[in-house]
């Protein structure tokens, strides 16, 4: 059972401004039915002041949800827009007396939400789809959300990414993106100071480092889902591996395929091509 | 105030006959039955009588029982036993919908090198026997196949399952663990090799099971160390728990034949009635091959966490397959097994009834959830044209 704030549960048994404004100034929905969760914000904006006249919402989702969004709508009304888009996924938590760990999405869905109806107000067309790399296609996380939340909300982990975000949270085959991209964002300096030429490495020394690495860091992962991997051969630079087990019939072996060359050439050498046969 | 459970099958209350019978056990006979003096071993036969009893519920001996420490342990047991005696076969053969106790637990093997199957359901959550006769080949050591569906209450058909594999040879073991207790099962007819069940299932304490090995089958103990259990399950007893499932089974025995037909009129009333009250609910399994305590309603376009909550500002208990009540982030298993639509998948609401529900405590549930689903649904941005619909002919049809 979750431990909810007497305001969570406030805001969720009575919840406040539920509904949808009547020829609204401003739309934002997020989330799906699929993923478990969503939010249709409309709001009313005062042409005048340039201030937020009022806000109501309509949420499928949790208590979390529907507390997040009744707060989102209380927090808004009377803002200028700039106020408004200056208000954080943690200020949505705050004002609930804070949010479970695994339930920090709701929150950001709010936020999300918020930005959505301002950008729609703006005039702002949404980029399209096809342009922004899914992360996690599970909960359809682009990278641009992510990468959002983590400086945001300043997370570490893998398991914060999934509690803010969801992602990680299905197949979990979109793990060693979020990794990279966890790493990425937080070692840029570390990576700055690596050595530019790495150490030549023998064919014998090569093998058994990318041996090395499957065997800690990759197989234990893809075990955990009902996959495995295996190494056939090592070419000059490609490593053949062959998928196993639940990855053979997974539509997101590509994806594995990807993850295990990142790590590889991360951990083993830059140039590296993996393969799967 | 006490609350309306309505969730028996993730656990019951103990019953107050079990806990009386447990409690000397508990307080000054607390002695070892191993041991050689009077005090200890005067309990060896009151383990032998609950022994008898829990045989006498399944219609088997005694000696064909060994008791565990939990259903898990129980179906872990069936399953490596049969892999150690059987150590040329490497295949396993489940479904797509068994209990993480056994689902988990086949993951794991085939991470350790074994083969697994798992037979897919239908939309209402029945097996596909097809492919479970192309799944069955030589190298098949064990089918586990639950005997009940713990979140839809669907009965899988053991018998033709059992009788099939007798004919073929291979092992047989059943997750009874929601169904030992609520309908009869009788092992001397019913080609079961290996049979799980789990005291707090039904009105015994938690922390005790035990495992049905049919005379014959090869076994191997899971848990090595004394000779208890004949040397089929090391441990020291947990003699007041298991005189409690002594005490539970002799209890389900004695109440079965009334429960039955009291539960199922209970379920159905609250079935029908929340079915006919509530805006756009489905029936998640086969309403033919059910328990008679389980039902699992489905409330389009809303969600399951939101339902629990609501229900919870009346004390009444229920669970959900929703993502956010499963601790992950996806919905139950068992639902998408059965390809339960997305619309309806996170608005799923299970309801276990036990001897101790009565008709005005439907009769509350019955009262209290419509206008929660149509509060939820007033909130949702899904579904609305549906519902708008709905409102619209049906002021036309009260207007006529």
């Amino acid at each position: 059972m979750w431990e909810y704030t007497k305001k969570v549960k406030e805001f969720f048994l009575h919840p406040k401004n539920v509904g949808e404004i009547e020829s609204p100034d401003a739309v934002g929905e997020v989330g799906s039915i699929t993923c478990g969760d969503a939010l249709k914000l409309t709001l009313k904006i005062d042409k005048e002041t340039g201030r937020i006249a009022d806000a109501k919402f309509q949420t499928f989702g949790c208590a979390s949800a529907i507390a997040s969004s009744s707060a989102l709508t209380e927090l808004v009304k009377g803002k200028t827009l700039e106020e408004a888009l200056k208000l954080s996924n943690k200020d949505i938590a705050d004002f609930l007396g804070g949010l479970p760990d695994e339930k920090m999405h709701c929150s950001v869905m709010g936020r999300e939400a918020l930005e959505s109806a301002i950008a729609s107000y703006r005039g702002v067309v949404p980029l399209p789809e096809s342009g922004e790399r899914v992360v996690c296609k599970c909960f359809d996380v682009t990278e641009e959300k992510l990468r959002k939340v983590i400086i945001e909300n300043r997370l570490t982990t893998v398991a914060d990414v999934t509690n803010y975000t969801k992602a990680g949270g299905g197949c979990g085959s979109c793990i060693p993106d979020i990794e990279a991209i966890l790493r990425e964002i937080w070692s840029l300096k570390q990576a700055a100071e690596r050595p530019r030429e790495p150490k030549k490495l023998t064919n014998i020394q090569k093998i058994a480092l990318i041996q090395d690495v499957l065997e800690k860091e990759i197989r234990p992962r893809l075990q955990a889902d009902g996959g495995d991997v295996e190494l056939l051969d090592v070419e000059g630079n490609k490593v053949i591996v062959a998928l196993r087990a639940m990855c053979v019939a997974c539509p997101m072996g590509g994806v594995t395929v990807k993850g295990i060359e990142e790590k590889l050439r991360e951990l083993v050498s830059g140039d590296l091509v993996v393969e799967e046969r | 105030m006490k609350p309306i459970y309505l969730d028996n099958n993730a656990t019951t209350a103990v019953a107050p006959e079990v806990l009386e019978e447990m409690l000397p056990y508990l307080r000054e006979l607390y002695g070892n039955p191993s041991s050689m003096h009077t005090f200890g071993g005067q309990l060896g036969v009151k383990v032998r009588e609950a022994r008898a009893k829990v045989a006498a519920l399944l219609g088997a001996e005694p000696e064909e029982i060994v008791f565990t420490s939990c259903g898990t342990e129980s179906d872990n047991t069936a399953i490596m036993s049969a892999l150690e005696t059987y150590p040329q076969k490497r295949h396993v053969i489940t479904t797509r919908v068994e209990h993480p106790a056994v689902y988990n637990f086949c993951k794991y093997l085939a991470r350790k090198g074994y083969r697994a199957t798992y037979i897919p359901v239908d939309s209402k959550g029945r097996l596909n026997m097809e492919a479970f006769y192309k799944a069955l080949d030589d190298d098949t050591a064990i089918v586990s196949i639950m005997y009940a569906n713990n979140e839809t209450g669907v009965i899988f058909p053991v018998e033709e399952i059992g009788t099939v594999l007798r004919e073929r040879g291979v092992l047989f073991h059943t997750d009874a663990v929601q169904a030992v207790g609520k309908i009869p099962i009788d092992l001397k007819k019913l080609p079961v090799d290996m049979l799980s069940l789990s005291g707090h299932k039904l009105h015994a304490p938690k922390g005790v099971g035990a495992l049905y090995v049919r005379k014959g089958t090869r076994f191997s103990p899971y848990i090595i160390g004394g000779h208890q259990e004949h040397g089929r399950r090391a441990g020291t007893e947990n003699t007041a728990s298991l005189i409690a499932l002594g005490k539970a089974c002799e209890l389900a025995a004695e109440n079965l034949e009334s429960e039955v037909p009291y539960l199922t009129r209970l379920r159905d009333k609250l079935e029908q009635t929340l079915m006919e009250s509530c805006p756009d609910p489905r029936i998640n399994g086969d309403t033919g091959h059910r328990l008679p305590n389980t039902t699992n309603i489905s409330f389009e376009y809303v969600e399951g966490e939101a339902i629990l909550l609501r229900l919870d500002e009346y004390d009444i208990c229920a669970s959900s397959g929703s993502a956010c009540t499963s601790g992950s982030l996806e919905p139950s298993h068992v639902l998408r097994a059965m390809g339960v639509p997305f619309t309806a998948m996170h608005g799923s609401v299970r309801f276990s009834l036990s001897r101790y529900n009565t008709e005005e405590e439907i009769d509350r549930v019955i009262g209290v959830l419509p206008p929660i689903i149509k509060e939820l649904r007033a909130l949702s941005p899904y579904g609305r044209e549906k519902l708008a619909a709905e409102k619209a002919s049906q002021c036309a049809s009260s207007s006529t």
